[in-house]
């Protein structure tokens, strides 16, 4: 499973705010609420929920916890269908040719052209099964620190949005400056400091 | 706090200062564990890829990756020579006698990738599960504190007045080999 894999990626975060009461339950609440549905939508391009850590694909938090001792763990999945543009090719390809077929003519207007695309999408959007990707989540509530096991841009912007309307708490992506502002101990007069400072210039 | 965004591109530049100085204090056999002001033994060592970007005048940039583990780091230092910073590194650090580390760190967002932590001790029970995850939380947060603290007593070394006497000027030593 990702989080106990040899080889991690991670992406950090600094949790703004707290709940104002029973922590674990506005967590498990959340996680229910906005957890991925158990069943495809077979005309959804990409859905995106929680999950349990131990159980990606089975989206079932009575089941299985997501408390581990002072820390949660949970994980995003992202399913999404990707049709690839060769194959949207070689289906329009067939359905122009039945058409010209069909009405005698040897063209087809642009208008036309357009209905058949739209068509071969939704057809193929139906057939094509979910892809899933899985991205957990280790967060300590009381230190508001958060590791996302990615580091890729889509699953970075899934997370920020989902966790925010979950819990009704802002993830703050950890980088230099968010650091300086959530982990340090600098005296304001410190941080203006180093707001101020310019890149280094070490070339003589 | 600033917007996220435009503080993100606006002190981006943070992070590489920081990663080429801590190449710095690597080559020049500094004590980090005294840097880190850690009570146990702290460690680094460059691993096997490097890479550097310098801003030419037309602001195209100018990138210089080097791979392998017995690389040589000379085409580094003469990037650093023409005004490159480092951007990307990877490390590893000991912490205490024997608990390994190796991950590459961008400087811009402080992304870690391909994190190797110690390994943790299983026997494939279920029961071990619990034990496992505590013990690989333990070892992430370990190092990810080993990034902050070196970087906040970077920013302190870098804020501090005596700077340029006291570190950049051994910064450029370094670069010129003088």
């Amino acid at each position: 499973m990702g989080f106990l894999s040899t080889t991690l990626s991670v992406s950090r975060y600094h949790i703004q705010n707290k709940f104002d009461n029973e922590p674990m339950e506005q967590v498990r609440k959340g996680l229910v609420k906005h957890a991925i549905p158990k069943l495809e939508n077979e005309y959804e391009e990409i859905s995106a929920g929680w999950t349990p850590y131990e159980s990606p694909y089975l989206p079932d938090f009575e089941k299985f916890s997501f408390v581990f001792g002072p820390y949660f763990l949970f994980s995003l999945r992202i399913d999404k269908k990707s049709i690839p543009a060769k194959l949207v090719q070689k289906q329009m390809a067939i359905e122009i040719e039945k058409k010209k077929e069909k009405s005698g003519r040897d063209f087809i207007s642009k208008n036309e052209k357009s209905e058949i695309k739209e068509m071969v999408m939704d057809v193929l959007m139906h057939k094509m099964p979910s892809i899933p990707n899985v991205y957990d989540i280790l967060w300590n509530y009381e230190s508001a620190d958060l590791f996302l096991l990615t580091t890729q841009k889509a699953g970075n912007e899934f997370f920020e949005t989902i966790f925010l309307k979950s819990f009704n708490l802002k993830p703050i992506r950890i980088f230099p400056y968010t650091l300086v502002e959530t982990k340090s101990a600098f005296s304001s007069a410190q941080k203006d400091r180093i707001m101020t400072l310019t890149p280094l210039h070490h070339v003589r | 706090m600033l917007d996220i965004a435009t503080a993100y591109n606006k002190y981006g530049f943070l992070g590489n200062d920081f990663l080429t100085w801590l190449w710095f204090i690597i080559e020049t056999d500094q004590d980090i564990t005294r840097i880190m002001g850690s009570k146990e033994p702290v460690s680094l060592d460059i691993g096997n890829s490097l890479v550097l970007e310098n801003t030419l005048g037309d602001k195209s940039k100018e990138k210089i990756t080097i791979k392998g583990d017995q690389a040589g780091l000379e085409e580094g230092t003469t990037a650093l020579k023409k005004g490159a910073k480092v951007t990307e590194m990877n490390l590893l650090c000991t912490l205490g006698q024997e608990e390994e580390y190796k991950f590459t760190i961008k400087g811009e967002s402080f992304n870690i990738t391909g994190l190797k932590t110690p390994a943790a001790g299983r026997d494939g029970s279920d029961d071990e599960i619990e034990g496992l995850i505590l013990e690989k939380a333990h070892l992430l947060f370990r190092i990810t504190q080993v990034i902050d603290t070196l970087f906040l007593a970077y920013l302190y070394l870098r804020t501090a007045d005596d700077w340029k006497d006291n570190g950049l000027r051994q910064m450029r030593a370094w670069i010129y080999n003088d």
